[in-house]
Protein backbone atom coordinates (compact mmCIF):
# COMPACT_ATOMS: atom_id res chain seq x y z
CA UNK A 1 0.00 0.00 0.00
CA UNK A 2 2.93 2.56 1.18
CA UNK A 3 4.66 1.50 -2.06
CA UNK A 4 1.33 2.60 -4.26
CA UNK A 5 1.34 5.70 -2.27
CA UNK A 6 4.89 6.41 -3.64
CA UNK A 7 4.11 5.13 -6.99
CA UNK A 8 1.29 7.70 -7.15
CA UNK A 9 2.70 10.41 -5.67
CA UNK A 10 5.76 10.08 -8.34
CA UNK A 11 3.02 9.74 -11.46
CA UNK A 12 0.62 12.54 -9.96
CA UNK A 13 3.78 15.57 -10.44
CA UNK A 14 4.94 14.08 -13.85
CA UNK A 15 3.44 15.21 -17.54
CA UNK A 16 2.40 11.63 -18.25
CA UNK A 17 -0.24 11.06 -16.25
CA UNK A 18 -2.20 13.90 -17.02
CA UNK A 19 -1.61 14.05 -20.27
CA UNK A 20 -2.81 10.24 -20.26
CA UNK A 21 -5.96 11.12 -18.39
CA UNK A 22 -6.91 13.63 -21.13
CA UNK A 23 -6.66 11.29 -23.74
CA UNK A 24 -8.52 8.75 -22.10
CA UNK A 25 -11.40 11.18 -20.88
CA UNK A 26 -11.48 12.49 -24.80
CA UNK A 27 -11.61 9.12 -25.87
CA UNK A 28 -14.41 8.04 -23.43
CA UNK A 29 -16.36 11.19 -24.58
CA UNK A 30 -15.99 10.49 -28.16
CA UNK A 31 -17.16 6.66 -27.73
CA UNK A 32 -20.15 8.18 -25.87
CA UNK A 33 -20.78 10.56 -28.83
CA UNK A 34 -20.56 8.13 -31.59
CA UNK A 35 -22.35 5.39 -29.58
CA UNK A 36 -25.21 8.23 -29.42
CA UNK A 37 -25.56 8.08 -32.96
CA UNK A 38 -23.83 11.63 -33.21
CA UNK A 39 -26.38 13.16 -30.91
CA UNK A 40 -25.03 17.14 -30.10
CA UNK A 41 -25.99 17.08 -26.82
CA UNK A 42 -23.56 14.36 -26.07
CA UNK A 43 -20.63 16.42 -26.12
CA UNK A 44 -17.29 14.48 -26.18
CA UNK A 45 -15.62 18.04 -24.40
CA UNK A 46 -18.25 18.59 -21.97
CA UNK A 47 -17.63 14.62 -21.47
CA UNK A 48 -14.14 14.87 -21.15
CA UNK A 49 -13.96 17.80 -18.96
CA UNK A 50 -16.67 16.59 -16.33
CA UNK A 51 -14.97 13.47 -15.98
CA UNK A 52 -11.11 14.83 -15.47
CA UNK A 53 -13.19 17.76 -12.83
CA UNK A 54 -14.14 14.65 -10.92
CA UNK A 55 -10.96 12.90 -10.89
CA UNK A 56 -9.14 16.05 -10.28
CA UNK A 57 -11.21 16.66 -7.26
CA UNK A 58 -11.23 12.83 -6.00
CA UNK A 59 -7.22 13.35 -6.23
CA UNK A 60 -7.31 16.55 -4.85
CA UNK A 61 -5.34 17.43 -7.53
CA UNK A 62 -4.41 21.32 -8.17
CA UNK A 63 -5.36 22.57 -11.70
CA UNK A 64 -1.97 23.65 -12.51
CA UNK A 65 -0.37 20.07 -11.99
CA UNK A 66 -3.33 18.70 -14.32
CA UNK A 67 -2.24 21.64 -16.78
CA UNK A 68 1.19 20.72 -16.81
CA UNK A 69 0.75 17.41 -18.63
CA UNK A 70 -2.59 18.64 -20.30
CA UNK A 71 -0.35 21.36 -22.00
CA UNK A 72 0.72 19.27 -24.90
CA UNK A 73 -2.58 18.95 -26.24
CA UNK A 74 -3.49 22.77 -25.03
CA UNK A 75 -0.38 23.86 -26.97
CA UNK A 76 -1.69 22.07 -30.41
CA UNK A 77 -4.65 24.81 -30.65
CA UNK A 78 -1.99 26.97 -32.27
CA UNK A 79 -1.17 25.01 -35.23
CA UNK A 80 -4.40 23.52 -35.23
CA UNK A 81 -5.83 27.03 -36.00
CA UNK A 82 -3.07 27.76 -38.52
CA UNK A 83 -4.20 24.06 -40.48
CA UNK A 84 -7.56 26.01 -40.90
CA UNK A 85 -5.84 27.47 -43.69
CA UNK A 86 -6.80 24.39 -45.51
CA UNK A 87 -10.38 23.66 -45.57
CA UNK A 88 -10.38 28.02 -45.85
CA UNK A 89 -8.60 27.36 -49.43
CA UNK A 90 -10.39 24.23 -50.71
CA UNK A 91 -13.55 26.18 -50.25
CA UNK A 92 -11.77 29.35 -51.64
CA UNK A 93 -14.29 29.61 -54.97
CA UNK A 94 -17.23 29.07 -52.83
CA UNK A 95 -16.32 31.72 -49.91
CA UNK A 96 -15.53 34.58 -53.15
CA UNK A 97 -19.18 33.44 -54.78
CA UNK A 98 -21.00 33.90 -51.00
CA UNK A 99 -18.72 37.24 -49.89
CA UNK A 100 -22.12 39.21 -49.13
CA UNK A 101 -24.30 37.04 -47.06
CA UNK A 102 -21.33 36.25 -45.09
CA UNK A 103 -20.30 39.96 -44.21
CA UNK A 104 -23.92 40.64 -43.53
CA UNK A 105 -24.49 37.20 -41.78
CA UNK A 106 -21.23 38.22 -39.98
CA UNK A 107 -22.36 41.70 -38.76
CA UNK A 108 -25.66 40.66 -37.74
CA UNK A 109 -24.74 37.49 -35.58
CA UNK A 110 -22.08 39.53 -34.16
CA UNK A 111 -23.87 42.52 -32.91
CA UNK A 112 -26.28 40.35 -31.88
CA UNK A 113 -23.94 38.11 -29.91
CA UNK A 114 -23.12 41.14 -27.97
CA UNK A 115 -25.80 43.21 -27.77
CA UNK A 116 -28.16 40.13 -26.53
CA UNK A 117 -25.50 38.74 -23.92
CA UNK A 118 -25.09 42.40 -22.40
CA UNK A 119 -28.81 43.03 -22.87
CA UNK A 120 -30.01 39.79 -20.57
CA UNK A 121 -27.19 40.45 -18.50
CA UNK A 122 -27.94 44.11 -17.66
CA UNK A 123 -32.03 42.99 -16.93
CA UNK A 124 -30.80 40.49 -14.63
CA UNK A 125 -29.28 43.05 -12.41
CA UNK A 126 -25.53 42.39 -13.70
CA UNK A 127 -23.08 45.76 -13.38
CA UNK A 128 -19.61 46.49 -13.05
CA UNK A 129 -16.95 44.32 -14.60
CA UNK A 130 -18.85 41.50 -14.62
CA UNK A 131 -20.95 42.95 -17.05
CA UNK A 132 -17.87 44.18 -19.36
CA UNK A 133 -16.43 40.56 -18.74
CA UNK A 134 -19.30 39.27 -21.20
CA UNK A 135 -19.10 41.69 -23.95
CA UNK A 136 -16.23 39.41 -25.96
CA UNK A 137 -18.03 35.89 -24.76
CA UNK A 138 -18.28 34.69 -28.89
CA UNK A 139 -14.57 35.35 -29.83
CA UNK A 140 -12.17 32.58 -29.40
CA UNK A 141 -9.86 33.11 -26.01
CA UNK A 142 -6.76 34.82 -26.42
CA UNK A 143 -8.71 37.38 -28.49
CA UNK A 144 -11.61 37.54 -25.96
CA UNK A 145 -9.02 37.78 -23.05
CA UNK A 146 -7.59 41.09 -24.56
CA UNK A 147 -10.34 43.07 -25.51
CA UNK A 148 -11.97 42.20 -21.70
CA UNK A 149 -9.03 43.52 -20.63
CA UNK A 150 -9.14 46.49 -22.13
CA UNK A 151 -12.50 47.11 -21.39
CA UNK A 152 -12.14 47.00 -17.76
CA UNK A 153 -13.02 43.30 -17.22
CA UNK A 154 -11.79 40.26 -15.30
CA UNK A 155 -9.80 37.91 -18.29
CA UNK A 156 -10.12 35.07 -16.22
CA UNK A 157 -13.77 35.42 -15.57
CA UNK A 158 -14.28 35.94 -19.63
CA UNK A 159 -12.19 32.85 -20.39
CA UNK A 160 -14.63 30.54 -18.21
CA UNK A 161 -17.73 32.14 -20.20
CA UNK A 162 -15.82 31.89 -23.55
CA UNK A 163 -15.68 27.96 -23.13
CA UNK A 164 -19.58 27.77 -21.51
CA UNK A 165 -20.51 29.97 -24.97
CA UNK A 166 -18.75 27.06 -27.01
CA UNK A 167 -19.90 24.10 -25.50
CA UNK A 168 -23.27 26.07 -25.84
CA UNK A 169 -23.37 26.32 -29.10
CA UNK A 170 -22.08 23.34 -30.16
CA UNK A 171 -24.60 21.80 -28.49
CA UNK A 172 -27.61 23.73 -29.14
CA UNK A 173 -26.63 24.55 -33.21
CA UNK A 174 -27.89 21.14 -34.94
CA UNK A 175 -31.57 21.13 -33.64
CA UNK A 176 -31.47 25.20 -33.24
CA UNK A 177 -31.02 25.27 -37.02
CA UNK A 178 -32.73 21.94 -38.11
CA UNK A 179 -36.07 23.46 -36.46
CA UNK A 180 -35.07 26.73 -38.05
CA UNK A 181 -34.98 24.70 -41.42
CA UNK A 182 -32.04 26.03 -42.41
CA UNK A 183 -30.35 23.69 -44.55
CA UNK A 184 -27.44 25.69 -46.43
CA UNK A 185 -24.08 23.97 -44.98
CA UNK A 186 -22.66 27.95 -45.65
CA UNK A 187 -24.82 29.30 -43.73
CA UNK A 188 -25.04 26.99 -40.81
CA UNK A 189 -21.04 26.51 -40.13
CA UNK A 190 -20.57 29.97 -40.48
CA UNK A 191 -23.07 31.52 -37.78
CA UNK A 192 -21.90 28.77 -35.50
CA UNK A 193 -18.64 30.13 -35.79
CA UNK A 194 -19.60 33.11 -35.35
CA UNK A 195 -21.47 32.84 -31.96
CA UNK A 196 -19.02 30.56 -30.55
CA UNK A 197 -15.82 30.55 -31.46
CA UNK A 198 -13.06 27.08 -31.78
CA UNK A 199 -15.50 24.70 -29.75
CA UNK A 200 -18.68 25.29 -32.72
CA UNK A 201 -16.02 25.42 -35.47
CA UNK A 202 -15.21 22.16 -34.18
CA UNK A 203 -18.78 20.51 -33.62
CA UNK A 204 -18.92 21.99 -37.61
CA UNK A 205 -16.18 19.58 -38.43
CA UNK A 206 -17.90 16.67 -37.16
CA UNK A 207 -20.71 17.11 -38.74
CA UNK A 208 -19.88 18.37 -42.60
CA UNK A 209 -16.97 19.45 -44.34
CA UNK A 210 -17.86 22.72 -45.72
CA UNK A 211 -19.67 23.76 -42.77
CA UNK A 212 -16.70 23.36 -40.44
CA UNK A 213 -14.64 25.97 -43.40
CA UNK A 214 -17.48 28.43 -42.99
CA UNK A 215 -17.70 27.96 -39.24
CA UNK A 216 -13.39 28.73 -39.29
CA UNK A 217 -14.03 31.89 -41.21
CA UNK A 218 -16.80 32.84 -38.97
CA UNK A 219 -14.47 32.57 -35.96
CA UNK A 220 -11.55 34.76 -37.15
CA UNK A 221 -13.48 37.59 -39.00
CA UNK A 222 -15.64 37.99 -35.79
CA UNK A 223 -12.34 38.22 -33.49
CA UNK A 224 -11.74 41.04 -35.68
CA UNK A 225 -15.23 42.84 -35.97
CA UNK A 226 -16.04 41.88 -31.71
CA UNK A 227 -12.67 43.91 -31.54
CA UNK A 228 -14.14 46.73 -32.95
CA UNK A 229 -17.80 46.38 -32.03
CA UNK A 230 -17.46 45.20 -28.58
CA UNK A 231 -16.18 48.96 -26.65
CA UNK A 232 -19.10 50.72 -28.72
CA UNK A 233 -21.45 48.55 -27.56
CA UNK A 234 -20.60 48.58 -23.78
CA UNK A 235 -20.52 51.91 -23.99
CA UNK A 236 -24.70 51.90 -24.37
CA UNK A 237 -24.35 49.85 -20.60
CA UNK A 238 -22.64 52.08 -18.99
CA UNK B 1 2.14 5.24 -36.31
CA UNK B 2 5.53 6.37 -36.72
CA UNK B 3 7.10 3.10 -34.55
CA UNK B 4 5.33 0.98 -37.65
CA UNK B 5 5.95 3.30 -40.25
CA UNK B 6 10.05 2.88 -39.28
CA UNK B 7 9.45 -0.57 -40.09
CA UNK B 8 7.58 -0.54 -43.05
CA UNK B 9 8.39 -0.46 -46.93
CA UNK B 10 10.34 3.08 -47.42
CA UNK B 11 7.46 4.56 -49.01
CA UNK B 12 5.71 4.93 -45.35
CA UNK B 13 8.92 6.30 -44.27
CA UNK B 14 8.72 8.84 -46.90
CA UNK B 15 4.70 9.62 -45.88
CA UNK B 16 6.53 10.21 -42.20
CA UNK B 17 8.94 12.63 -43.48
CA UNK B 18 6.36 14.42 -45.63
CA UNK B 19 4.16 14.85 -42.17
CA UNK B 20 7.29 16.25 -40.19
CA UNK B 21 7.58 19.18 -43.60
CA UNK B 22 3.89 19.66 -43.40
CA UNK B 23 4.13 19.96 -39.46
CA UNK B 24 7.12 22.45 -39.62
CA UNK B 25 5.54 24.60 -42.35
CA UNK B 26 2.59 25.01 -39.98
CA UNK B 27 4.32 25.82 -37.04
CA UNK B 28 6.87 28.39 -38.96
CA UNK B 29 3.47 30.41 -40.12
CA UNK B 30 2.43 30.11 -36.15
CA UNK B 31 6.04 31.02 -35.26
CA UNK B 32 5.96 34.25 -37.99
CA UNK B 33 2.33 35.19 -36.78
CA UNK B 34 3.25 35.55 -33.47
CA UNK B 35 6.33 37.84 -34.49
CA UNK B 36 4.38 39.77 -36.46
CA UNK B 37 1.55 40.64 -33.72
CA UNK B 38 4.04 41.21 -30.98
CA UNK B 39 6.37 43.13 -32.81
CA UNK B 40 3.67 45.38 -34.51
CA UNK B 41 1.35 45.12 -31.14
CA UNK B 42 -1.85 43.65 -33.27
CA UNK B 43 -5.06 42.39 -30.94
CA UNK B 44 -5.04 39.62 -33.70
CA UNK B 45 -3.61 36.39 -32.02
CA UNK B 46 -0.80 34.92 -33.93
CA UNK B 47 -1.90 31.68 -35.00
CA UNK B 48 -5.34 33.70 -36.48
CA UNK B 49 -2.73 36.03 -38.14
CA UNK B 50 -0.64 32.66 -39.36
CA UNK B 51 -3.66 31.10 -40.82
CA UNK B 52 -4.31 33.78 -42.75
CA UNK B 53 -0.26 34.08 -43.83
CA UNK B 54 -0.86 30.62 -44.86
CA UNK B 55 -3.74 30.65 -47.03
CA UNK B 56 -1.78 33.43 -49.12
CA UNK B 57 0.57 30.78 -49.16
CA UNK B 58 -1.69 28.33 -50.47
CA UNK B 59 -2.71 30.62 -53.32
CA UNK B 60 0.39 30.82 -54.62
CA UNK B 61 1.64 27.14 -54.51
CA UNK B 62 -1.46 25.23 -55.50
CA UNK B 63 1.03 21.89 -55.54
CA UNK B 64 2.37 22.79 -51.86
CA UNK B 65 -1.69 23.18 -50.71
CA UNK B 66 -2.61 20.17 -51.75
CA UNK B 67 0.31 18.18 -50.15
CA UNK B 68 -0.14 19.81 -46.81
CA UNK B 69 -4.31 19.05 -46.94
CA UNK B 70 -3.86 15.62 -45.19
CA UNK B 71 -1.59 16.55 -42.91
CA UNK B 72 -4.08 19.76 -41.65
CA UNK B 73 -7.08 17.56 -41.75
CA UNK B 74 -5.70 15.17 -39.46
CA UNK B 75 -4.88 17.87 -36.80
CA UNK B 76 -8.30 19.71 -37.28
CA UNK B 77 -10.20 15.92 -37.32
CA UNK B 78 -10.30 15.91 -33.27
CA UNK B 79 -10.12 19.75 -32.88
CA UNK B 80 -12.35 19.39 -30.12
CA UNK B 81 -10.05 17.32 -27.72
CA UNK B 82 -7.90 20.22 -27.80
CA UNK B 83 -9.96 22.86 -26.16
CA UNK B 84 -10.49 19.85 -23.14
CA UNK B 85 -7.40 21.30 -20.73
CA UNK B 86 -8.82 25.04 -20.99
CA UNK B 87 -12.49 23.70 -20.08
CA UNK B 88 -10.84 21.58 -17.13
CA UNK B 89 -9.93 25.35 -16.14
CA UNK B 90 -13.57 26.44 -15.93
CA UNK B 91 -14.23 24.21 -13.19
CA UNK B 92 -12.29 25.95 -10.42
CA UNK B 93 -13.96 29.22 -11.42
CA UNK B 94 -17.67 28.15 -11.44
CA UNK B 95 -18.12 29.30 -7.87
CA UNK B 96 -16.74 32.52 -8.56
CA UNK B 97 -20.03 33.49 -10.40
CA UNK B 98 -21.22 33.36 -7.26
CA UNK B 99 -25.02 35.36 -7.04
CA UNK B 100 -24.45 36.48 -10.98
CA UNK B 101 -24.72 32.72 -12.23
CA UNK B 102 -28.02 32.30 -13.16
CA UNK B 103 -27.94 35.77 -14.88
CA UNK B 104 -24.63 35.21 -16.66
CA UNK B 105 -26.66 31.49 -17.68
CA UNK B 106 -29.05 33.12 -19.14
CA UNK B 107 -27.17 35.60 -20.69
CA UNK B 108 -24.76 33.37 -22.47
CA UNK B 109 -27.78 30.57 -24.09
CA UNK B 110 -29.99 33.21 -24.82
CA UNK B 111 -27.17 35.42 -26.51
CA UNK B 112 -26.13 32.05 -28.37
CA UNK B 113 -29.62 30.96 -29.22
CA UNK B 114 -30.65 34.50 -31.06
CA UNK B 115 -26.98 34.63 -32.43
CA UNK B 116 -26.73 31.44 -34.58
CA UNK B 117 -30.05 31.84 -35.16
CA UNK B 118 -29.92 35.38 -36.81
CA UNK B 119 -26.39 34.71 -38.53
CA UNK B 120 -27.73 31.74 -40.26
CA UNK B 121 -30.85 32.89 -41.40
CA UNK B 122 -29.24 36.44 -42.97
CA UNK B 123 -26.46 34.46 -44.51
CA UNK B 124 -29.55 31.74 -46.29
CA UNK B 125 -31.92 34.64 -46.84
CA UNK B 126 -29.83 36.85 -48.68
CA UNK B 127 -27.89 34.00 -50.31
CA UNK B 128 -31.02 32.99 -51.72
CA UNK B 129 -32.61 36.79 -52.35
CA UNK B 130 -28.95 36.96 -54.42
CA UNK B 131 -29.60 33.82 -56.43
CA UNK B 132 -26.02 32.49 -54.76
CA UNK B 133 -27.67 28.99 -53.30
CA UNK B 134 -25.78 26.31 -53.54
Amino acid sequence: MNELTEIWTYLAEEPLLWLTATLIAYSLGDAAFKASGKRAYVNPVLIAVTLLAVVLWMTATPYQTYFEGAQFVHFMLGPATVALAAPLYGNLSRIRRSAIPLLCALLAGSVTAILSALGVAYAMGIRGDILVSIAPKSVTAPVALGISESLGGEPTLTAVLVILTGVMGAVMATPLLNRLGVSDWRARGFAVGVASHGIGTARAFQVNETAGAFAGIGMGLNALLTTVLAPLIVSLFI
Amino acid sequence: MVFTAAFQSSATVKGVQHVILHLTTILVFQLVGETLTRSLGWVVPGPVLGMALLLLFFVSAPRIAKAIQPTAQGLLSHLSLLFVPAGVGIVGHLDRMGSDGLGIFLALLISTVLSIAVGALVFSGIARWMGAEE
